[in-house]
């Protein structure tokens, strides 16, 4: 049966590549950041994160990341199920405006927001007399987050769901379901490990978030830092070690998203099989 | 057909719903802020945004950064289509963890990656060292930038490509009696052709944009290496928003032009192959 006819010298030399490659690319800055975490010892890494500024950035980046999540999984499952299940006017125009942080730089997010919300604004002299500050503190942080992640959830499923096509919904909805009982019983069931996928995701780039967060965030250290933010302090302040062993936590966490990821991939594959 | 589309809207409950929610939240986090920056442009003066956008140290930046990431996006298209090759057609060790491992650039931080490619690539670094040796400094120039924009578009191109590589077309050239030249290039080309093309334009995009690990490997040098997003930062850093907008809104035009000419190339390529042209 097998008719591919590389000889296998190419074969090699192609895999060869790919794993110099990759091993260049992708791994050596991997180990490079876990050893120089733990170069000193593991006594150093401890200290370094549980100085009472990493702790602070730690907890602000998890809450962050949490808010993000809630907000885009109900904004990710919604707009699925619009797109995907109906057919109205405007369609393409709200599908291309949901994919549209993915192509505006992180830089370009945090400056609208900043115009949006900040002193020039029409809204600052309202937000300024009802005491809410955005720009420079948590609110800011929080929402460019979510924008950067914003099409993350809704980008997972919606494949899934125009490919299932609507026949079990609308027998469910003829035969008398509910609306919620038909996403419980027949919708969820076949986008739960595409929800999950884009959930690993958003996470991921929601603890990372770097760019947008940099402008929008005061730099305040324990108040508006989150964990590359403060990565980013130390080291400009030549603490490497410190720089290194706070990246270590998210290297690790990398790790295991990637680790889920594949396991989700088969899930899904399986279900679909 | 259009009729039975509007019983369906009918039938399956939850629209007015799920679409209000829909625009609620689209509107707050995206359709806000645009319009924001809209009005903000619009009350720039035209002179203003020209001599802005025109000054020697921001049109460098323009440059360094469009020359270092269509670089980058080349190098990802070249390796991307070895990777996605390799991964569908050859079964070897560590297959599973090569899989893995490409996505990597999407679950690191970018600010880890940064500094962690800085490190490797000083002139003492593991890898820096080696090519420092033959004369070649990577970290704080050009080449530094390029290798971290490297780093973040490899997983757009394999993504891309990866789905669209299929043996069968392949075994079926063969069958009818192509030669390997002729399968290459008249079979698998122009069928992986367009998901090519879109993930060089993903990755070419992203790099247009990318802040994170490149201010830290690019060592920020007026007029050699600085790119475009951090002459924003500088402005905003400076509470200058009007020059920020401006060096912005050229960035945002680059960005959908180059998203334009994608599409267009796609409904073109895509029409080669299903034969519609």
């Amino acid at each position: 049966m097998n008719i591919r006819k590389d000889s296998g010298s190419l074969k090699w030399i192609l895999i060869g590549i790919c794993a110099v490659f990759l091993t260049v690319m992708l791994i050596l800055p991997l180990v490079y950041v876990l050893i120089t975490a733990f170069e000193k010892g593991i006594h150093v890494f401890g200290t370094a994160v549980s100085d009472e500024y990493a702790v602070k950035a730690i907890f602000l980046t998890l809450k962050v990341t949490v808010i993000t999540l809630i907000f885009n999984t109900i904004f990710g499952i919604f707009a699925a199920w619009c797109i995907t299940r109906f057919q109205f006017r405007g369609k393409k125009v709200i599908s291309t405006l949901i994919d549209l942080p993915l192509t505006v730089s992180p830089i370009i997010a945090g400056l609208i927001y900043v115009l949006t919300f900040g002193r020039q604004s029409a809204l600052y002299p309202f937000l300024k007399s009802v005491g809410i500050n955005i720009i420079f503190a948590v609110p800011g942080i929080v929402l460019a987050t979510i924008f950067v992640t914003f099409p993350f959830v809704s980008r997972e499923i919606i494949p899934v769901l125009t490919a299932q096509g609507t026949d079990e919904e609308e027998a469910a909805a003829l035969m008398g379901a509910g609306g919620f009982t038909i996403f419980r019983e027949i919708t969820f069931p076949h986008i739960k490990w595409a929800l999950l996928y884009g959930i690993v995701l958003c996470s991921a780039r929601a603890m990372g978030e770097f760019g947008a967060v940099s402008v929008l965030s005061g730099h305040l250290r324990g108040k508006t830092n989150t964990m590359p933010l403060y990565i980013e302090l130390l080291y400009q302040g030549y603490d490497f070690t410190g720089a290194f062993a706070v990246s270590a936590i998210l290297v690790l966490m990398a790790v295991v998203i990637l680790i889920l990821r594949s396991k989700l991939e088969k899930k899904g594959k399986k279900e679909v099989d | 057909m259009k009729n039975r589309k509007r019983k369906t809207a009918r039938v399956i409950p939850g629209f007015g719903l799920s679409l209000g929610i829909t625009i609620t939240m689209l509107g707050l986090i995206v359709i806000i802020p645009l319009c924001s920056l809209v009005i903000f442009s619009s009350q720039l003066s035209f002179q203003s945004f020209i001599s802005t956008v025109t000054r020697p140290r921001v049109l460098c930046s323009y440059a360094v950064s469009f020359q270092t990431a269509f670089v980058a996006a080349l190098i990802d298209a070249v390796m991307g289509i070895i990777l996605a090759w390799v991964l569908v057609r050859y079964r070897f060790p560590g297959k599973e963890i090569m899989n893995g491992i490409i996505e990597l650039p999407f679950a690191l931080p970018t600010a880890v990656a940064g500094i962690a490619l800085t490190h490797l690539t000083t002139t003492n670094g593991w890898v820096g060292s080696i090519f420092h040796r033959f004369g070649i400094r990577i970290a704080y120039t050009r080449v530094g930038i390029t290798v971290a924009l490297v780093f973040i578009g490899i997983p757009f191109v394999v993504r891309a490509v990866l789905e669209k590589i299929d043996i069968q077309y392949e075994e079926a050239a063969h069958v009818l009696g192509a030669n390997s030249r002729q399968t290459i290039f008249k079979v698998i080309f122009p069928e992986i052709l367009p998901a090519l093309i879109s993930g060089f334009t993903m990755s070419f995009a992203r790099g247009l944009g990318e802040y994170g690990s490149v201010v830290f490997i690019a060592g920020n040098t007026p007029y050699e290496t600085e790119i475009a997003p951090l002459m924003i930062m500088s402005e905003l850093q400076e509470y200058d928003y009007a020059s920020a907008t401006s060096i912005a809104l050229v960035m945002l035009l680059t960005a959908f032009m180059i998203l334009f000419v994608n599409a267009v190339l796609q409904s073109r390529t895509s029409k080669i192959v299903s034969g519609i042209a």
